[in-house]
Formats: C-alpha cells, sequence, structure tokens
C-alpha cells in the first residue's frame, strides 16, 4: 500500500431500493489521518452510504478497496473485521450499566482459572483497559463506573465512540455525532474527532452541521440526491460553495471550480461533480 | 463497588494522574451508595419488626423468626427466578401454576411411581426448566408479551396440575428424602460450623477482590469499606444462627433458599451471561448491536424462571407434607412478583439484585406473619400488604427521579 493511496476507496457505488436511486455511481474515499464531512440534505443518500461501508445494505454494483486490495462488504460482520467501525446516532448504549460495562458489551473480558466455567467477567481488567483508553481519548467522564443514563449527551457520544475503537479500526464512521448537543459538549465532541485523526485513524463524520464540518474537517464531500456533488478540500472552499451543492441552487460554477483545482487530489470526486 | 476516577484533562491532550482526595463523608456515601434501596428495605424491615413486636411480644422470638424464615422460603425461591425476568423488563405470571405443576410432579412419581426421591425432584426441575424454556421461546421467537404467552401457561398449567394429580385431588408426601427438605433442623455445633464456614468464605471472597484491584492500581487502597461490609455480614450471620440454635437449630430449608440466593446473585453479577440479562434489560437493541445473542438470553431467563418456580414448588410440598389442587395458587404468584419490587428490582428492567429476592419475601412474610400473630383476617392482610407494595414502588420512583436528577446535574 502507497503511503498516499487511500484507506478506504469506492468506485462507482450504486444502491437502488426499487425505483429510487439512493446512491447512483458514488466515488467516495478516506485515508490514514484524515477526517472526511459527508454532508449533503435530507435523501441525499449519506446514510446509504455509510450503511454501505457498514455492511447493513449492500451496494448493487461498485467496487470496494480497502488498503488497496478489493473487499465485499455484504454483512456488518465483515466491515468490523476489516476495520471499519460505527456509530450510529442512537449510540446504541445501555443506559443502566456503567461506563466499564458499556465499552466491553458483547466483548467482555473472562477471567481465567475456575472463572472460566461460569464465564466469569474480569471486572479488574476491563476497568484497567476502559481507563487507559478513555484517558488516552482525553475523554472527560465523572468516572469509569458511573451510569452511562446519568452521562451527559456529549460524554455518552464520546463513549460510543471508544467503545468503537476497542475493536481497534482503522476506518471510524460517525453519524450525527453533535446533534442535540450544546456548545461544549460539541467542543468535547469535536476534540475528540481531532484526536481519532492523531491516532491516524480515517474518520466519516455525517453531519448537518457545516460549522461543525468546517471546524474538523479535512475534506468536505457532498452528495446530493443520490449523487456526488462536490468534494472540496476544507480550507480552500466557503461555506456558500458547500451549501450551493447541498441544494443544487445558485451559482454552481464555483463548486465546479473549485472541484476542478483539486482534481489532482481528487481526481475520482471532480468526476462526479462534473456530471452534477 | 468502589469507583475509579478518571484523569480528567478537558481540551490538552496530557492527562496528569490525580488521585481525589477522599474525605469521611465520601467514604459513608461510598458504601452507601451501592446498596441504597437495600438499606431503606432493611429500614422499613426493623420498622415492620418494630411496630409487631409492640403489639404481640412473641414476634421477634427465636420460635417465631424461625418460623417466619420457613414460610418464605417458597415464596422466595420462586422470587429468585422472578428477578431474572424483571431484569429483562418482562413478566412471567406462570410461576405459581408451575410451583404446584413442579410439585405434582415430584409426588406423582414419588408416591404413584414409586421414583427415586432425588429423580422425582430433578424430574420436577426439569418439568419447570422445560415449561419456562418453551415459553421464552415462544415469547422471544414471535414476538408476543411474556405477559400473554405466561398467562396462557398460567391457565394451561393449573389445568395440568388438576390432570397430573387425578381424581383424589390431594396427596400426600411421606418419603422422607422430601419432606426433609423443609423440616430437618441442625444441631447447635453444625449451626456455628456452617456460620463459620460463611463467614471465612465471604472474607476471603471480599480479600482476594480488594488485593486484586489494589494491585492492579485500580480504586483507593483504603480498606475501610471492605472491612465494613464484612463486620455487617459476619454479625448478620452470626445473629442469625444464634437465633436459630435458640430454637430448633438452622433449617435445612434456609440453606438452601440462601445457596440459591448467592448462586444467582453471583451468576447475574459477575458472569457474562448476567451482564448480558442486564443489557438487554437496559437496551435490546444495544445489545443486538453488541453481538449479544437476545432471544438466547431471553429464553434463558424464562428457563430459569421456571426453574425456580418448580425448585419453590418442591419445597412447599416438603413443608406442608401434600400438593393438592390449591398448590401454586391464590396469591402466590403475585407476592412472589411483589417481594423482589418491594426490595428495589425495578419493574422496567435493567436494575436489581438477587438480594431484593430474598429482602423482599422477608418483608412480605414479616408482614404476613405479624398479621397472623395479630389474628387479623385475611381481608385486613391483603389490603396492608398491597399498601406496602405500592409505597415500596413510590419511594422508588421518588429515588429514581432524584437520582437521576443529580447525575445530570
Amino acid at each position: 500500500m502507497s503511503p498516499d493511496q487511500p484507506l478506504l476507496q469506492l468506485e462507482g457505488i450504486s444502491k437502488h431500493f426499487g425505483p429510487v436511486h439512493a446512491l447512483d455511481r458514488v466515488d467516495f474515499a478516506v485515508s490514514a489521518g484524515e477526517v472526511v464531512g459527508l454532508v449533503g440534505d435530507n435523501g441525499a443518500g449519506k446514510s446509504t452510504l455509510v450503511k454501505v461501508i457498514a455492511g447493513i445494505n449492500s451496494a448493487d454494483s461498485g467496487t470496494i478497496r480497502y488498503e488497496g486490495e478489493e473487499v465485499s462488504i455484504h454483512k456488518p460482520q465483515d466491515a468490523t473485521n476489516l476495520g471499519i467501525a460505527t456509530v450510529y446516532q442512537d449510540l446504541a448504549l445501555c443506559d443502566n450499566l456503567d461506563v466499564v460495562a458499556n465499552l466491553f458489551l458483547g466483548s467482555e473480558e473472562r477471567l481465567g482459572g475456575p472463572g472460566v466455567l461460569t464465564r466469569q467477567l474480569d471486572e479488574v481488567d476491563m476497568e484497567n483497559r476502559a481507563g487507559d483508553l478513555l484517558s488516552n481519548l482525553a475523554v472527560t467522564i465523572p468516572s469509569l463506573r458511573s451510569e452511562v443514563g446519568t452521562l451527559s449527551g456529549g460524554q455518552r457520544q464520546q463513549v460510543a465512540v471508544a467503545r468503537s475503537l476497542l475493536g481497534e479500526p482503522k476506518v471510524v464512521m460517525l453519524d450525527e455525532p453533535t446533534a442535540a448537543l450544546g456548545v461544549p459538549q460539541t467542543k468535547q465532541v469535536l476534540g475528540l474527532i481531532k484526536r481519532l485523526r492523531e491516532r491516524g485513524l480515517g474518520v466519516v463524520v455525517i453531519s448537518h452541521n457545516l460549522v461543525d464540518v468546517f471546524e474538523v474537517c479535512d475534506r468536505i464531500f457532498v452528495l446530493r440526491l443520490g449523487r456526488a456533488s462536490g468534494d472540496f478540500a476544507a480550507t480552500e472552499v466557503t461555506e456558500e460553495h458547500v451549501v450551493a451543492a447541498i441544494t443544487g441552487l445558485g451559482n454552481n460554477a464555483g463548486a465546479r471550480a473549485e472541484v476542478a483545482e483539486e482534481k489532482a487530489e481528487a481526481a475520482d470526486g471532480g468526476a462526479e461533480g462534473e456530471k452534477a | 463497588m468502589s469507583t475509579t476516577p478518571v484523569p480528567t484533562a478537558p481540551q490538552s491532550g496530557d492527562d496528569t494522574e490525580e488521585k481525589p482526595k477522599l474525605d469521611v463523608r465520601q467514604q459513608i456515601r461510598r458504601i452507601v451508595q451501592g446498596d441504597l434501596s437495600s438499606v431503606r428495605v432493611i429500614l422499613g424491615l426493623v420498622v415492620i419488626a418494630l411496630i409487631f413486636q409492640v403489639q404481640e411480644s412473641r414476634f421477634l422470638s427465636a420460635q417465631n423468626l424461625t418460623n417466619l424464615m420457613l414460610q418464605i422460603t417458597t415464596i422466595g425461591l420462586i422470587s429468585v427466578g422472578i428477578v431474572y425476568v424483571l431484569l429483562l423488563g418482562e413478566i412471567d405470571l406462570s410461576v405459581g401454576a408451575v410451583s404446584g405443576l413442579g410439585g405434582a410432579v415430584m409426588v406423582v412419581l414419588n408416591v404413584k411411581h414409586g421414583w427415586n426421591p432425588y429423580l422425582a425432584i430433578a424430574a420436577a426441575v426439569a418439568t419447570g426448566a422445560a415449561i419456562g424454556c418453551a415459553q421464552g421461546f415462544l415469547f422471544s421467537r414471535f414476538v408476543v408479551p411474556s405477559f400473554v404467552v405466561t398467562l396462557a401457561g398460567l391457565l394451561t398449567w393449573q389445568g395440568a396440575l388438576l390432570q397430573v394429580l387425578g381424581q383424589t385431588g390431594s396427596l400426600n408426601v411421606t418419603d422422607p428424602k422430601i419432606t426433609g427438605l423443609a423440616n430437618i433442623f441442625y444441631s447447635n455445633t453444625t449451626g456455628w460450623i456452617i456460620a463459620v464456614v460463611c463467614i471465612v468464605a465471604y472474607g476471603l471472597v471480599l480479600g482476594i477482590g480488594y488485593r486484586r484491584r489494589v494491585a492492579a492500581g485500580l480504586g483507593d487502597s483504603n480498606p475501610l469499606p471492605q472491612i465494613f461490609r464484612f463486620v455487617v455480614i459476619a454479625a448478620i450471620v452470626i445473629g442469625a444462627v444464634a437465633i436459630f440454635n435458640a430454637s430448633r437449630g438452622v433449617p435445612l430449608a434456609v440453606l438452601i433458599l440462601l445457596g440459591f440466593v448467592i448462586g444467582m446473585e453471583y451468576v447475574v453479577q459477575t458472569t457474562t451471561f448476567g451482564r448480558h440479562v442486564f443489557a438487554v434489560g437496559g437496551s435490546d437493541e444495544a445489545a443486538r448491536r453488541a453481538g449479544i445473542r437476545v432471544n438466547g438470553v431471553r429464553v434463558a431467563v424464562f428457563t430459569i424462571s421456571g426453574s425456580m418456580a418448580a425448585v419453590g414448588g418442591v419445597m412447599a410440598a416438603s413443608r406442608l407434607f401434600a400438593v393438592n389442587q390449591n398448590s401454586g395458587g391464590n396469591e402466590l404468584l403475585l407476592l412472589a412478583i411483589a417481594g423482589p419490587v418491594i426490595a428495589g428490582t425495578s419493574l422496567f428492567g435493567g436494575r436489581g439484585s438477587v438480594w431484593t429476592a430474598l429482602l423482599g419475601a422477608l418483608v412480605i412474610g414479616s408482614i404476613s406473619n405479624g398479621m397472623d400473630l395479630l389474628g387479623l383476617a385475611s381481608p385486613i392482610k391483603y389490603m396492608v400488604t398491597g399498601g406496602v407494595l405500592l409505597l415500596a414502588v413510590l419511594v422508588d420512583a421518588v429515588a429514581k427521579q432524584q437520582r437521576q436528577t443529580r447525575g445530570r446535574a
């Protein structure tokens, strides 16, 4: 795998639900140490794209490359085995369990010795690992043993993200990680996303909030009506351009011009952008 | 258990480990917090005991307390299974009928067919397990509310009880192996040996767990909460054995009940299966996404519930020397469900412990026993028990609200 090759690369992905073209020949890529914002209006195909990558829906056509190798992802386990983790908007946490229990849910550490018979939990080991993980990520929670139900929305989001990292994934997809969060909590979560980038993970962030997207993303990928309608470097584009690509209204020439400039870096997105 | 503070490093990447200072108040809160609802129930028990003791001096006599413990074994054993079902946020209405059927299966096999008593008991428990397994399968596979499946079960197994008993409608059990379950009392010496073994075992479990945590650098190295726990439990064990010895001795039935409570508490609190039960009760969707076989957990829990109901039925048959058409009927089902709820296991799933089966049975048993001593009639007994259940649930709901507002603040 060459250094500038994307970690995860999708080419010509299409997905139809009956007559609806949820995704139409979409090219998408994320590299290690890169945060890609996936934006678009409701029904633009963001969720479908994430579900294709996560293995919940299979694509009708197109290829997926992971670390340069062509792979097929048909079920969630396939994605997990490859090293692709997804944090959905509803987080899927158990409010009645504490942070440690939630982090290890479904993949609990077990004691050796006579405890094997009853599949006894190794609480000490889990708590140690949880403490290491959370302090590495500088996640701020009152205690490892607090019930997740008593945590704030931002803390819950951070716990959910931390849990996705236990399987040592290389790509993490976050579905609306800052939706319904207050300003300080949003800041915490965005800080966490930046630390994921520092750890060399490829991060995909679905968001409606362009302020957050510009704050944290290196690249912004816009979907509109199932097609790629823009792929911008976050530092070289204005919010107006992105909004224009999302809505398809206004002067789209600007967006196209940006795409043309970026062609060398984001050739796949550019091709789609010109079609749109 | 104790808590470990996570180093807080708000924005910067560096995380300096800072040990929080523990003052005495925090220490006390830590001791109480883990079992707050238990402490509340124990206070309630003390109040109940005082009220009855003032009215009738026999209530706290060794004789009556031993009787009380024997009276609650059946309901306590059934409640152990109910706790698991409640932890899932489900309900099992068939446990009363299953306990009656279990007792009947045992007695019929033993008396009419001359089976070995232990085989007959095993067959009774297997019957309960099979019934629970079937109900759990129907509930999880076809997504029928557990309320309905087990209500159908209640009727079905009541019919099965009548069928098994046949024409006579009542069968006496005389096999000493079976009647011994509820009627064996150990000598004073054996009682004290049991007490010492229990206390030493508990001390070892606490000590080993504490050393592991300290060795791993988790929690604070202050052993005070552990010592406090140990002293309280040791005092309770010594007190209980002293009381039993002052009457007829430590009853086997109580040891059986305690064995199941401790064993099932161990399973639910410290094993992977127990963790999954809590997870499914908290959020079945989250559990499913975490790769837990949610339906497998459900079937297992209903199997446990059916088995424990049968165990309770065996115990009831042993204590009453008979099964009849009324076995497992009347208020047994409702009291077995009310007990854990009174003692703090949530009806909505995900919160509770097996200890609540014992504590709840004690509360209900005390009220019933005390009112019997006072010669109060059944109508009053039912209404008082109902009032206590309502009060307990209200107190629990208020406490939960407070905890949540404080937790989020």
